[in-house]
């Protein structure tokens, strides 16, 4: 026993110029310089939702004028969907775990990954920017001709902000594949990677793939709105379907990169706090492959009612149901992975567990929006507002937190209040819930979205879901009150304080600088929990 | 208008019943699989819930058959639904021979009505009960959609071509009409109502008119537009002759075959020289910008109307008609 240590050396603690953290090429700075973008733009986003909620608990418009309205949700969905939920999971957790679980001293390229998050800041700041002098009102989805004719906000500024960031993107996506496939310790053969791998690994395929389409997208409206050109704009010669149609040809396929890192984080939640190998491993680990690819067939579902032929919307909607069922086996797999489990009911475990419920409303109503003959009626409703933020939010949100909490006492050395995050876990749960919720039942009754206004019957229900919001509000805020209480106060965490398997967790909490002072060798399946004793820290 | 504690808007069209009855099947095989998993997942969680951290679960990794039941019993049941909803889809799709056909355009921010005996309405609609109508539209400037909510029905209103919807009113009174695709500031205030009316009342409502019909005021545009000075009726103009051509079939100078409907027409007047008709020079000016959209309609509806003097009548007779002279091929 030592009586006297000499403090450790962590990433953390190498160095504390703000040179030394602007400079970095360690993906675990990196990964946490990430963190501290997506919090920012997660609070503005959640600011703007916050004001859009107000603003719908009575049917006038009296909280704000229809034209702040418009730019509320627009401004709320780019930060939401741009800087929130496409980095949150693979660019703040894949970038801090990857290298560990791979057994690497970092990812492939640790210059181009810090390049990324110079990207990603740079597009991040052009579009704070267009939201400073004076928002954009086009809606996320900067739908022409609305956006590159009629609207007189700062649409470019913002096409600009988000055709940067793809490319941070996209390099990400890059450096991710290279990593996976050149730097697995010593036996870490493909099927003995953790499925949080094979998610990332599937998510950087449609980064990479996917977004140069978005990019051309913009610069083809910058072109149009810019220059004239008539590429959308049915008076210059374009046709306003065929944008919607390379919006959605990224845009759909993006819905997977939200959603499939946070799968992957589930799983490793999952196996971890139920001691036991993830139920099917190979299905699991496939089905992030197959949703990566089916995920390009299917953009055209967002167009039935946008002028496509009967046909073509056959198509879709056939393609959009086979989406679904690896969707549907990987819950049906972990759903079995909690069978005969010892299970540990920590902070994580109870937010992937929340994840399943919610992510499992999100997917069977989306059998509901592909359904052709229903989806004429609840498309551009708040159905499908509820159906999206039921994966987004409830999938994608809670799958990220679920990982924050599982790998937090990596990242920081740290232990948070297990109470409170179980507590803020059980909040956000029903206050999402209460949120949109109500807004199924609205959508069916004929609510469109985007409305400022809305006529005197849909109150109820919208009050409902405004108390829901504020709800979601407090839980999502006592998360970062405890998250940062524990950088100050928390208990140390040990090197493995959920008995993990796992490489991250052979290694000291917070890492030291290069991960590993021994090279790693990996002797079996990532998730041997009934073989093995568990070494306690 | 209806107790907010119903789950589904008033059904006032014949799709109504139909759509509901897709959407509560869908909903009851969804929300059997929901809460299915989630009572697996809240009993698993309870029952093999442990305090001990050290302890370890079941070595189990998998089993084939349960994959393969998980993925084709759903598999099989998405294509139940996929098949059911097209076949929903398809009637929606596909309006009865016979409809009462009403014109609109969407602007920011309303939508115009035009009824065939030329009275007009703003964001105001009036039908009359059990008789299929069909709405044919377009936007003036961005996307909308014309959406009603009470018939189940909703299409996009493009900029540059025609839409439609149909419906049969099933139920008298006023029912919600919504714009459902954002196009700027107040798109929230593009909303109306459809007032369905008995047949009667609907006939005294419209002879209230004082414009003359639609197909009167095309007939006077194709006049003051000079289009009749190549679009003779005998074919010895310099364009082809409009008789009884819509629903139709014509060849154009490349080769290819169109059939002759609103939007072609619609084309044909903003955009002449995109598909010309076979054995005719480019000569044609565009009217875009010179004649409104509602212009436009009552040309198309002026064009639609030449369907007698051949003494056919219908479209599928005037199929068969000569095609006109054709110079050279």
């Amino acid at each position: 026993m030592q009586t006297i240590t000499a403090p450790r050396v962590t990433y953390l603690n190498l160095e504390h110029s703000v040179a030394s953290w602007l400079l970095t090429k360690d993906h675990k700075r990196i990964g946490l310089m990430y963190l501290v973008v997506v919090a920012f733009a997660f609070f503005l986003g959640g600011l703007f939702a916050t004001l859009i909620r107000f603003e719908l608990v009575t049917p006038a418009g009296d909280l704000v004028t229809s034209d702040t309205y418009n730019k509320l949700f627009t401004m709320h969905g780019v930060a939401m969907v741009f800087f929130v939920l496409i980095p949150a999971v693979p660019a703040v957790l894949g970038n801090f775990v990857l290298p560990l679980m791979l057994g690497a001293k970092d990812v492939a390229f640790p210059k181009i990954n810090l390049l990324s998050w110079y990207v990603f800041v740079c597009g991040f700041l052009f579009t704070l920017w267009a939201m400073v002098t004076g928002g954009v009102d086009t809606g996320w989805t900067f739908y022409t001709p609305y956006s590159s004719r009629a609207s007189s906000t700062n649409v470019m500024m913002t096409g600009i902000g988000v055709f940067i960031t793809g490319f941070s993107s996209i390099l990400t996506g890059l450096n991710f594949m290279v990593t996976i496939h050149r730097m697995r310790a010593p036996g870490l053969t493909w099927f003995r990677l953790p499925l949080f791998v094979w998610s990332l690994y599937a998510t950087s395929l449609v980064q990479v793939l996917a977004t140069p389409v978005i990019a051309i997208t913009v610069l083809a409206l910058a072109i149009e709105r810019g220059l004239g050109f008539g590429i959308f704009d049915p008076t210059l010669g374009g046709d306003p379907v065929l944008f919607q149609h390379l919006f959605w040809f990224y845009s759909h396929p993006a819905v997977y990169i939200m959603i499939l890192p946070p799968m992957g984080a589930i799983s490793e939640v999952l196996a971890c706090f139920s001691r036991k190998n993830i139920f099917g491993y190979s299905f699991v680990a496939f089905s992030s492959l197959a949703i990566a690819v089916f995920g390009f067939l299917v953009w055209a579902h967002h167009l039935f009612v946008s002028g496509i032929s009967v046909y073509s919307a056959l198509i879709f909607s056939f393609l959009s149901y086979a989406v679904a069922i690896p969707s549907a086996v990987k819950v049906f797999n972990w759903t079995a992975t909690l069978y005969k489990g010892a299970i540990w009911l920590k902070a994580p475990m109870i937010w992937a567990l929340s994840f399943i419920a919610l992510f499992l409303v999100g997917g069977l109503t989306g059998l509901v929006t592909a359904a052709l003959g229903v989806d004429v009626h609840i498309h551009d409703t708040y159905f499908v507002v509820a159906h999206f933020h039921f994966i987004m939010v409830g999938g994608a949100i809670m799958g990220f937190f679920a990982g924050l909490h599982f790998w937090w006492p990596k990242m920081t050395g740290r232990m948070y209040s297990d109470i409170w995050a179980r507590v803020a876990a059980i909040i956000v749960l029903a206050g999402f819930n209460l949120t949109f919720g109500p807004q199924f039942l609205l959508g069916y009754l004929g609510m469109p979205r985007r409305y400022h206004m809305y006529p005197e019957e849909f109150q109820v229900l919208n009050v409902l879901s405004s108390a829901g919001a504020s709800i979601l509000a407090v839980g999502y805020l006592l998360v970062a009150i405890y998250l940062i209480a524990s950088l100050y106060r928390g208990k140390a965490a040990g090197d493995n304080p959920w008995h993990a398997t796992g490489l991250e967790w052979t290694t000291q909490s917070p890492p030291i600088p290069h991960n590993f002072d021994v090279q790693p060798v990996v002797t079996e399946g990532a998730y041997e929990y009934s073989k093995r004793e568990i070494t306690v820290v | 208008m209806w107790p907010v504690t119903s789950l589904i808007p008033e059904q006032a069209s014949t799709l109504a019943p139909r759509v509901d009855q897709l959407y509560w099947f869908i909903i009851a095989i969804t929300a059997f699989f929901g809460i299915l998993v989630t009572v697996l997942v809240i009993a698993f969680a309870f029952k093999y819930h442990t305090h001990d951290p050290l302890k370890v679960g079941a070595p189990i990794t998998g089993s084939i058959p349960l994959e393969l039941g998980w993925s084709i019993i759903p598999f099989l049941i998405s294509i139940v639904i996929f098949a059911y909803a097209a076949d929903v889809f398809f009637d929606i799709h596909r309006p009865p021979d016979q409809t009462l056909e009403i014109y609109a355009t969407g602007k920011r921010w309303m939508w115009k009505f035009q009824h065939l005996d030329g009275k007009s309405e703003i964001n105001e609609l009036h039908v009359p009960i059990g008789r299929a109508v069909k709405v044919t539209f377009t936007s003036e400037d961005v996307l909308h959609s014309l959406y009603f909510p009470a018939f189940r029905v909703k299409a996009d209103a493009i900029p540059g071509r025609y839409s439609s919807v149909w419906f049969t009113a099933t139920k008298q009174g006023g029912f919600h009409i919504f714009c459902a695709e954002y196009c700027g500031t107040r798109h929230s205030g593009m909303i109306g109502t459809v007032h369905v009316m008995e047949p009667t009342e609907y006939q005294a409502w419209l002879s209230g008119s004082t414009e003359g019909t639609l197909s009167a005021r095309g007939a006077r545009l194709f006049a003051d537009l000079a289009c009749n000075t190549c679009h003779r009726s005998d074919g010895t103009g310099r364009g082809p002759s409009l008789e009884a051509k819509f629903g139709t079939e014509e060849r154009l100078s490349t080769g290819a075959v169109v059939r002759v409907d609103e939007g072609y027409l619609r084309e044909s007047i903003l955009n002449p020289q995109l598909k010309l008709v076979a054995g005719y020079q480019p000569l044609m000016p565009t009217f875009q910008g010179l004649v409104s959209e509602e212009s436009v309609m009552a040309l198309v509806e002026y064009l639609k109307s030449l369907q007698g003097s051949r003494g056919a009548g219908t479209a599928d007779d005037a199929a068969v008609a000569d095609p006109p002279a054709q110079e050279n091929k």
